[in-house]
């Protein structure tokens, strides 16, 4: 432990604190930008490059960057001089002076880190007129959009991409003012090995990052008398969308969700839960046929389209390892148009499916081209937590006051296996508890596997006994862990039966497309507990005994892993170059 | 192995180049100086084939490649025209004899003649104000160049090119 004084508070801290850490310990609050502290999930953006922590060191000539700084023996801070407060000032003046003004119009107003640091620092006009840098815009994924100009070198995403999900998409490009953030040769997005996780639009602090909107494409499809328009909601966003109201993380909404949803004018209000445990009866057929010797072992989850596009792009010789199984959002779409649009008597070219993710690679998703039906995309509209709650605020919903209301039928009926998709492990255990029934032909006492949650493990093992046979699985979530487990499965030093992969931290509840957490995992954390707790709240668990999915079979479908439903259910996978 | 549209006599060239480094760690500058000494610039494929031999993000290379000065992603004419535009050269005109140079060399877009005899560039302060204006060609210094001059100049290098 050193000694360290901060603003005349005397403190010890351990050896290698930084002065922003210590300045913590002692209630005092430094401002800052382009730091960026994910314990949880082992990242740390150190740059120092905007410079808003200065601070004063007895003894030091310049001002240290408190982020960056670490303290020392006998070292003596002061954080709130007239000359590191002026200097903080002028930094963030800087700043604004080669930064859009257009705050009242911007994606994010009211949740932008340099609009909140310019208003907590009391700046009323920008001091400094000079060029303002102004560069492509980029939207070619129809999933992320990069808009160059807002962006104040922080370096975050960069950090995000390169380190946590490994895909290395950025760089710092050019030099000096001309200085841009951006992907190899100024390539589209589209051209890239970007995955549209959306995990570096978590952590930009502006909108240099953001997603493609459609919520006007959605209010166009609601006002258009000759369309009927469904919606499904994936199982995150009941437990996020309360904090856009104001609402404790992980405050779950389901009932007000659904009230909003059918107040904007859906026809329909229906779950993603559903086509979850679509999911899991086909998954599971299909691991249960690998088991018994018809396909490669491994089985690995194929819900996550960013997860998917990874592995086309970095393991491209493992690609008949992941489940066939297209995601349960898409073959929502796809039950929606023939199923539903058949039993419901309504033509399916009227129909637009809407659905509201947490994610932004999902916006990708549906356009590609082996998931349309004759060139029809099955989805129409993807839209995020964070679009969803726009349009609620749009409507004039007083989202808090509304009463519960319920998932309409069919296609709303679920399960608590289909409500843990939301977070890391919660595929593989809805998997396990179909899989474990029938392959033992007995009921499980416990429906809970312990072994595959938690947050704090990037990587996760767990042995799981199927009669006499002990089934290895193995979960991984961030898409640098996915990584460093599938290089051991390429290279044969670890072996399992089973793997789920997700590619944000934590799951989809910390998807691209959930509210901004600020750099709070606390707020995921949150999420979580009440996706488990959703799931015991459900009077079904499993997702073979999901009444409706029976009905679907029966009706429409035929046999799990049948002709049909592998005509519908299924898809495949293309080997995909990187840059 | 995935296709490069680049000269695959020069790119065994780069590849063999890199073959022989040992600690292929931290070799990129050195690398790209190697393969623009080859190529003459870095094309994005060549940045590419770099990229991927030392196993390293493409984002990365392009980020190396644009940060230094040295380093062109455009290709070169045969003789390469530096005009110093530093405060002395400037005040004496330089700008014009660049605009001339251009003009002469018929270069509309981009810096190479359409002949791709001749690259025209600028640069800041070759340290030698007392010659101002000053024109570089392929290293070698023209002080107090006017703007009638330049002819004789190209002609130089014409002539030179064609009997080389």
């Amino acid at each position: 432990m050193i000694n360290v004084t901060i603003n005349d508070i005397k403190l010890k801290v351990p050896e290698g604190t930084t002065i922003l850490d210590a300045a913590k310990m002692a209630n005092i609050n430094i401002p800052t930008l382009c730091h960026l502290n994910l314990h949880d999930i082992k990242m740390v953006n150190r740059t120092a490059s905007c410079r808003v922590c200065l601070v004063e060191v007895e003894g030091r000539r310049n001002l240290a960057p408190a982020c960056a700084t670490e303290c020392f023996e006998g070292m003596v801070i002061k954080t709130n001089t007239k000359r590191a407060i002026r200097a903080r000032r002028t930094m963030v003046e800087l700043l604004l002076s080669d930064h859009p003004t257009d705050c009242l119009v911007c994606e994010k107003n009211g949740n932008c880190d340099l609009q909140k640091i310019a208003a907590d620092l009391g700046i009323r006009q920008i001091r400094f007129e000079g060029e303002q840098s102004t560069y492509e815009k980029d939207s070619s994924s129809g999933a992320l959009y990069r808009n160059p100009d807002k962006c104040i070198m922080c370096r975050r995403c960069e950090t995000m991409c390169n380190e946590v999900q490994t895909c290395s998409v950025y760089s710092a490009v050019d030099r000096g003012f001309e200085t841009v953030v951006g992907p190899a040769f100024n390539l589209p997005m589209l051209d890239t090995q970007c995955t549209f996780c959306g995990q570096c639009v978590s952590v930009c602090p502006t909108a240099a990052l953001t997603e493609v909107s459609y919520v006007q494409d959605v209010w166009n499809a609601l006002h258009d008398p000759d369309k009927y328009v469904i919606v499904q909601t994936a199982p995150a966003i009941r437990v996020a969308l309360g904090e856009e109201f104001g609402l404790k993380p992980g405050t779950i909404v389901t009932g007000k969700m659904v009230a909003a949803l059918r107040r904007l004018g859906f026809k329909k209000v229906f779950d993603t839960d559903f086509a979850a445990d679509v999911t899991i009866v086909e998954e599971s057929k299909e691991f249960i046929d690998r088991l018994n010797g018809k396909g490669r072992l491994p089985i690995l989850t194929s819900c996550c389209p960013s997860w998917v596009k990874f592995i086309e792009h970095q393991f491209p010789e493992l690609l008949d390892i992941p489940s066939t199984c297209k995601s349960p959002h898409m073959m929502f779409g796809a039950i929606a148009k023939t199923y539903f649009a058949e039993k419901f008597n309504i033509p399916a070219d009227k129909i637009v499916v809407v659905s509201v993710m947490p994610c932004i690679a999902k916006k990708y998703e549906i356009q590609r081209e082996e998931l349309k039906s004759d060139g029809v995309e099955n989805v129409d509209y993807v839209i995020t937590t964070r679009e969803f709650a726009k349009m609620i605020r749009e409507a004039g919903i007083d989202f808090t006051k509304l009463p519960d209301e319920d998932f309409d039928n069919p296609l709303g009926e679920s399960t608590g296996a289909s409500v843990i998709f939301g977070t890391t492990g919660g595929v593989i255990e809805a998997a396990l508890r179909t899989a474990y029934e029938w392959v033992t032909g007995e009921t499980l006492q416990d429906v809970e596997f312990h072994g595959v949650r938690g947050f704090e493990d990037g990587l996760k093992e767990a042995t799981v006994k199927l009669k006499d046979m002990e089934l290895k699985i193995g979960v991984a979530h961030g898409l640098g862990n996915a990584r460093r487990l599938l290089e051991d499965i390429r290279d044969g030093k670890r072996f399992y039966h089973a793997i789920e992969i997700m590619a944000c931290p934590g799951g989809c509840i910390d998807g691209g497309g959930q509210p901004y957490h600020h750099g709070n995992l606390e707020i995921v954390k949150a999420r979580m507990n009440a996706i488990y707790e959703e799931d015991r709240r459900k009077p079904i668990r499993k997702s073979h005994e999901n009444p409706a999915v029976i009905k679907l079979y029966q009706e429409y479908l035929g046999e799990y892993g049948g002709h049909k439903a592998h005509k519908i259910l299924h898809t495949h996978y293309t080997p995909r170059e990187t840059i | 192995m995935a296709k490069y549209d680049v000269d695959s006599e020069k790119l065994k060239r780069l590849e063999d180049y890199i073959d022989s480094i040992e600690q292929k760690e931290g070799a990129l500058i050195g690398v790209l100086y190697k393969a623009q000494e080859i190529f003459g610039y870095l094309p994005k494929d060549v940045q590419l084939f770099i990229a991927r031999k030392l196993k390293i993000p493409a984002a990365k290379v392009f980020g190396v490649t644009t940060f230094y000065s040295y380093f062109t992603m455009e290709p070169r004419g045969k003789h390469v025209i530096n005009v110093c535009m530093g405060t002395a050269c400037f005040v004496k005109g330089a700008d014009k004899v660049l605009e001339e140079l251009r003009k002469q060399l018929n270069i509309t877009e981009g810096n190479m003649s359409p002949d791709g005899m001749f690259t025209v560039d600028s640069l800041r302060c070759v340290g030698a104000c007392g010659l101002a204006p000053v024109v570089m060609v392929d290293g070698k210094v023209y002080g107090r160049v006017k703007v009638e001059d330049v002819k004789a100049i190209l002609d130089e290098y014409r002539e030179g090119g064609s009997t080389q």
